[in-house]
């Protein structure tokens, strides 16, 4: 029964739709604003949950599908549908957003509605890029997600707003067209954007790296991979905290499931070709970032820094699948799904890890209106609640075991000692550097004497700032301590993948 | 009994979570009774499991409790296996723990941070339960990086104090360079056994045996020398080798003695833990054999002989843990495991001793830590003297005493090994002997006899501790006397290990060990006249010498004509010079020219703002060609149009 609603286009248009009237509230109405927003994105969660309920593990097909001719002439569609791979990133998203209103509430006083409105507006943009079954369609939301974010750091920005939105809307933004020029390449070959029918599109190997290319740029510049990623630390350290937040927690992990859902069951032998390229940059964002995050002095900075070290773990996982199984040491030929798990875990965990980070973060800037690590030390002696959280936080950002952080990033060591020893090495020095970067600033911030007079007269968490951060822990060590529900979800499509990955189309 | 071994695991968890998040609801006795009623029953459950596998003859048991993956075609479990060696190390973990809580009752008694100190260390209880207990890999590695996140906090208790959250940063860190091999043992495991129960492994071990690796052009490595080697990485950052013994000292910071002994007694033995269940897999390389027979040889001596020059009370007996932690390790190299683990139970025993009895000084001493001020303490706190003194012979191996029998099997049985190396960690291990009496009774004769070396005041206030601390002293005592005339026959030579560990009929050490054996009794006798314990008597008599015949005289004479030694032995070998300015140091100078040499100039400086600044550069140029006047336009148009028709006239056509 559930299957016969359209839970999709609900979750797409309602909080758009909510967005705008969020808008009528106007800035006297603040306060109805904030409520309205609030039982809306409640409401998103509770109807994305109802994908989990519904969902069927056992297949690898479209789930939930809905299917209305949108441009016949040419050949668009508006379809929707997700599967294994989707649903754990739509739910990520409509539960990020509640914490989002919920981390606003105090916070944000100018122009409250408008804050709100951009967020549930981009919240729906966001559930149609991972719901999108044609490819105009996740185009159209891939880039009307830049909109809303956009005007979050133009308008609620820091100091340097204005540089940062430009670089960040430039950056994305040429990415994404040369995703376009790919598109319409296909659609003259195919004469269809149903993302399937590009699935199963004969490609030439020329043509498969012409357009893998493409995809590259637009994808890797949204995860971000070296060394298109300088966007992120500036755009982080500009947006307010709610920005930083889906930025970190959902926006980055559409590029992640662009690889997996274009680039690698479109361009197979493309993807193969060129993994060497993949592991390398994923290697670097790994151990270069890791030593550029150390010597951050801005605690946005750094985490934003750490993201993109972590999110290297994601596309290695997404690539190295292929030296996986041309390595003849490896005789079991296993390894494949369990890197592609992995890479899809680690997505999921760091959603929640940077969000409980840049959330933190954002509980200190709201008291002292400092990122400064030198401007903070010693928290936890006026701060105990959110001292033993953040440490909780840090111990998953470093992978921990019992965390999320852990269960990615272990899976894809793992799988990845089946390609090769040394990428292995190579990833598992994240052990040592992340606890470097991510422990030396707690011990900056959090523990020591108390550092200054704006430090002594911090107050600890109040209920709303416990509740988001205390719900963030317990999901975090949920899904360290037994992953396996998540990764049940994913069996099914994830093999589904590697079989369209490993099958050359030449 | 599925039941009583969750219980075991879950009864100190449940308590750490209640202590830690509703510390402030159950007040302070709520938390200690909470977390001491959870390790109880997980100390009686643990007695009841080894009763029950040891004498009841109950088979090995080795199930799954849930699946916490299963992805590819693993299937990644957390489960149990409890076996003879499991059994033990749950009964020294349990008990030295509660002791552990009793003792916390006096000494944290007016810490700000009583509950919470109660939740880490029954937290402590839970991870390092979960670690001896496991029967797969992602379990041990859970239990592994879970004691060294508690050892994060423990060491870090006093966090306003610079020196502590210093320390609690390098443990974890060093630590994680040790992860950091162990993991790649892990997942090189997963590799090529595609699994990583133990069991199944071991089955799978004897295809695994002759697989050749080649990791660097040229250079051939049999496969279970590299995993073996890996995972030995893992065990010298849990168990403080040689060149990661580096945390351990530091890790003195914590609340004294207690983290001290949670550290010194039970932590560290992780490393020796693990490479003991994995006799099977060591025992198939003897190149990784050598190297941990070295690598521990280095650790037992060289750190012994820092313990010489050390003043404050905990860091001699930190740095004799690292010297104890090298003869265990050095056991595992000649496949002594049995020995190796029987001296990690009575290291247990008169190491918390000497711990808890040490703790009583200082309280004794209004926490002044320095031995150069003490003296004299023996007539003033009789008990203390007495169990310390017992705590002392059992670490330098007098006759009879539970360091005797374990530390004795040791040595012989190194002395019996053919491996290459194993001549180097006889002499090291032999001369070991006379360090550790030497430093050992060095710190005895200038804590309790001599001239007091305080005020006159101060020593007029010094007296015995009360009962809370005495009695464990007391308790301790009795097993650091006789434990190893107890249980030496049993353990060693009494297939108490059979099912747990493996040894190579090549690997003799064992079996010349057992041929020499006639019993606890005759082992005693007959040590009176071995070198091993003549060259502790004279270390023992050095010190005597040294310190209560002219202790004005000569230990000033031996620092003068050592000066230069004495000094590099100060600085522990520049280990933490040199990774502080150059490890540390040069993370911070590569993530600095990275950052600003990567990305602020090349990537933003140049590529993004410099494509920037040619847009606008062009942009600014291109603009002058729009003039606005119309012949300007016109003239352009014609000479396309000409252009054009030319291209026209003579290519096109």
């Amino acid at each position: 029964m559930l299957t016969s609603w359209p839970i999709l286009s609900l979750l797409v248009w309602l909080p758009i739709a909510a967005g705008l009237a969020v808008m009528l509230f106007g800035e006297r109405r603040a306060n109805s604003a904030r409520w309205f927003a609030l039982i809306v994105s409640v409401a998103v969660f509770v109807i994305s949950l109802g994908l989990i309920v519904g969902f069927n593990t056992q297949t690898a097909a479209m789930q939930f599908v809905e299917h209305v001719p949108w441009i016949p002439a040419f050949g668009i569609n508006y379809a929707l549908g997700i599967d294994g791979i989707s649903m754990p990133l739509i739910v990520l998203t409509t539960f990020t957003t509640i914490l989002v209103v919920v981390a606003a509430w105090e916070v944000i006083k100018d122009k409250a509605h408008q804050y709100l409105a951009a967020f549930l507006i981009m919240e729906g943009m966001m559930n149609g890029t991972f719901a999108a079954m044609d490819a105009i369609v996740f185009y159209f939301f891939f880039e009307g997600m830049l909109i809303p974010m956009f005007i979050i750091i133009g308008i609620w920005g820091g100091p340097r707003r204005v540089y940062a939105t430009i670089k960040f809307f430039l950056y994305t933004f040429l990415g994404s067209v040369f995703m376009l020029v790919a598109l319409i390449y296909m659609y003259f070959q195919s004469g269809s954007f149903a993302i399937p029918v590009l699935h199963d599109l004969p490609l030439t190997l020329t043509e498969q790296i012409l357009i893998f290319l493409a995809f590259l740029i637009a994808f890797a510049v949204k995860i971000p991979m070296w060394p298109v990623h300088t966007w992120l630390p500036d755009a982080h350290v500009e947006a307010p905290t709610g920005g930083s937040v889906i930025l970190a927690a959902i926006m980055l992990k559409i590029g992640g499931y662009g690889f997996l859902r274009f680039s690698l069951p479109m361009t197979p032998d493309a993807a193969a070709e060129l993994d060497w390229l993949m592991i390398l940059l994923s290697l670097v964002a790994i151990v270069y970032i890791g030593f550029v995050a150390m010597v951050q002095s801005d605690m946005k900075k750094l985490v934003a820094y750490s993201s993109i070290s972590h999110m290297g773990f994601v596309t290695l996982g997404m690539f190295v699948i292929f030296m996986i199984v041309s390595n003849p040491a490896n005789t079991s030929a296993s390894g494949v799904t369990l890197a592609l798990e992995g890479a899809m875990v680690q997505m999921i965990s760091h959603g929640l890890i940077s969000a409980a980070m840049f959330l933190s973060i954002g509980v200190l800037y709201d008291r002292l209106h400092s990122r400064e690590i030198s401007a903070y030390g010693g928290v936890v002696n006026t701060m105990p609640w959110f001292g033993a959280l953040v440490v909780v936080f840090a111990m998953a950002n470093v992978g921990l075991p019992g965390t999320s952080g852990f269960v990615g990033e272990f899976m894809v060591i793992l799988a990845s000692f089946k390609a090769s020893f040394w990428i292995a090495l190579i990833a598992a020095l994240t052990l040592i550097i992340g606890a470097a970067y991510t422990l030396w600033m707690v011990k900056r911030v959090i523990f020591g004497e108390v550092k200054n007079e704006g430090v002594k007269t911090l107050d600890d968490l109040n209920f709303r700032e416990a509740w988001v951060l205390g719900v963030l822990a317990f999901l975090i060590v949920l899904i360290g301590v037994w992953p396996n529900p998540l990764v049940e979800v994913m069996h099914a499509s994830i093999e589904n993948l590697a079989q369209q990955a490993l099958t050359t189309k030449l | 009994m599925e039941k009583v071994y969750l219980a075991v695991v879950l009864a100190p968890l449940i308590a750490s979570i209640i202590a830690g998040l509703f510390g402030r609801q159950i007040g302070r006795s709520g938390a200690h009774w909470v977390t001491i009623i959870g390790v109880a029953i997980a100390l009686a459950a643990s007695a009841y499991a080894f009763y029950m596998h040891v004498f009841g003859g109950l088979p090995t048991f080795d199930g799954a409790v849930y699946t916490w993956i299963a992805s590819d075609m693993f299937t990644f479990e957390i489960g149990f296996l409890i076996d003879h060696l499991t059994v033990m190390m749950m009964v020294v973990v349990t008990a030295v723990s509660l002791m552990v809580h009793i003792y916390t009752i006096g000494y944290m008694h007016d810490d700000p941070g009583y509950q919470r100190f109660f939740s880490y260390i029954s937290l402590f209880t839970f991870s390092m339960l979960m670690l001896v207990m496991s029967n797969n890999l992602l379990q041990l590695f859970f239990g592994w990086e879970a004691v060294g996140l508690v050892s994060y906090l423990l060491i870090g208790f006093w966090y306003k104090r610079e020196s502590a959250i210093f320390a609690n940063l390098k443990a974890f860190l060093v630590n994680r360079v040790g992860d950091f091999g162990f993991l790649l043992g892990i997942a090189a495991i997963l590799m090529y056994a595609d699994t990583l129960d133990y069991a199944t492994f071991f089955e799978r071990l004897p295809e695994l045996a002759d697989i050749k690796v080649e990791y660097w052009p040229g250079v051939e490595w049999s496969l279970v020398t590299v995993i073996s080697i890996l995972l030995f990485i893992g065990a010298m950052g849990k168990s403080a080798q040689v060149p990661l013994h580096v945390w351990l000292p530091d890790s003195m910071e914590g609340p004294t003695p207690i983290s001290a002994l949670i550290h010194a007694a039970t932590m560290v033995t992780a490393g020796i833990f693990m490479v003991a269940r994995f006799s099977p897999l060591f025992e198939l390389s003897d190149a990784a054999l050598s190297f941990i027979l070295v690598i521990g040889a280095i650790t037992a001596l060289s750190m012994g002989l820092l313990g010489i020059v050390q003043n404050d009370i905990k860091r001699v007996i930190a740095y004799s843990t690292l010297s104890q932690l090298g003869y265990m390790t050095v056991a595992l190299g000649v496949s002594a495991y049995s020995p190796a683990l029987f001296h990690l139970m009575t290291h247990a025993f008169f190491k918390a001793l000497l711990f808890l009895a040490a703790g009583s000084v200082i309280i004794a001493m209004h926490h002044e830590q320095d031995i150069r001020k003490m003296g004299g303490l023996a007539k003033k706190m009789p008990i203390t003297f007495i169990t310390f003194l017992i705590g002392a012979l059992a670490l330098i191996g007098f006759p009879g005493t539970a360091g005797f029998y374990s530390k004795e099997s040791i040595i012989y049985a190194v002395e019996a090994s053919t491996l290459p190396g194993a001549t180097f960690a006889y002499w090291a291990v032999f001369a070991g002997v006379f360090v550790t009496a030497f430093y050992t009774f060095r710190m005895f004769f200038l804590v309790f006899f001599g001239e007091p070396r305080m005020s006159q005041k101060e020593y007029d206030h010094v007296k015995e501790t009360p009962k809370v601390v005495t009695v464990p002293l007391m308790l301790l005592a009795v097993p650091s006397l006789i434990i190893g005339f107890l249980v030496i026959e049993p353990m060693l030579y009494g297939g108490y290990f059979d099912d747990s560990l493996r040894v190579l009929a090549t690997h003799g050490a064992m079996a010349s060990l057992e041929a020499k054996f006639h019993g606890a009794w005759a082992m005693f006798t007959h040590g009176w006249v071995t070198s091993v314990v003549w060259m502790a008597l004279a270390g023992v008599a050095l010190a005597a010498i040294m310190y209560l015949a002219m202790p004005k005289v000569l230990p000033q004479l031996f620092a003068r004509v050592f000066a230069w030694p004495k000094r590099v032995m100060e600085e522990g070998y520049g280990f933490d010079g040199f990774n502080n300015a150059v490890i540390a140091g040069g993370s911070r100078l590569l993530g600095r020219g990275l950052w600003q040499v990567g990305d602020v100039r090349a990537i933003d400086g140049l590529v993004v703002n410099g494509s920037a600044a040619v847009v606008g550069y062009l942009a600014r140029t291109w603009r002058l060609i729009q003039t606005g006047y119309l012949y300007h336009y016109a003239f352009v148009m014609i000479l396309g149009l000409i252009g054009l028709l030319t291209w026209i006239v003579f290519v096109g056509a």
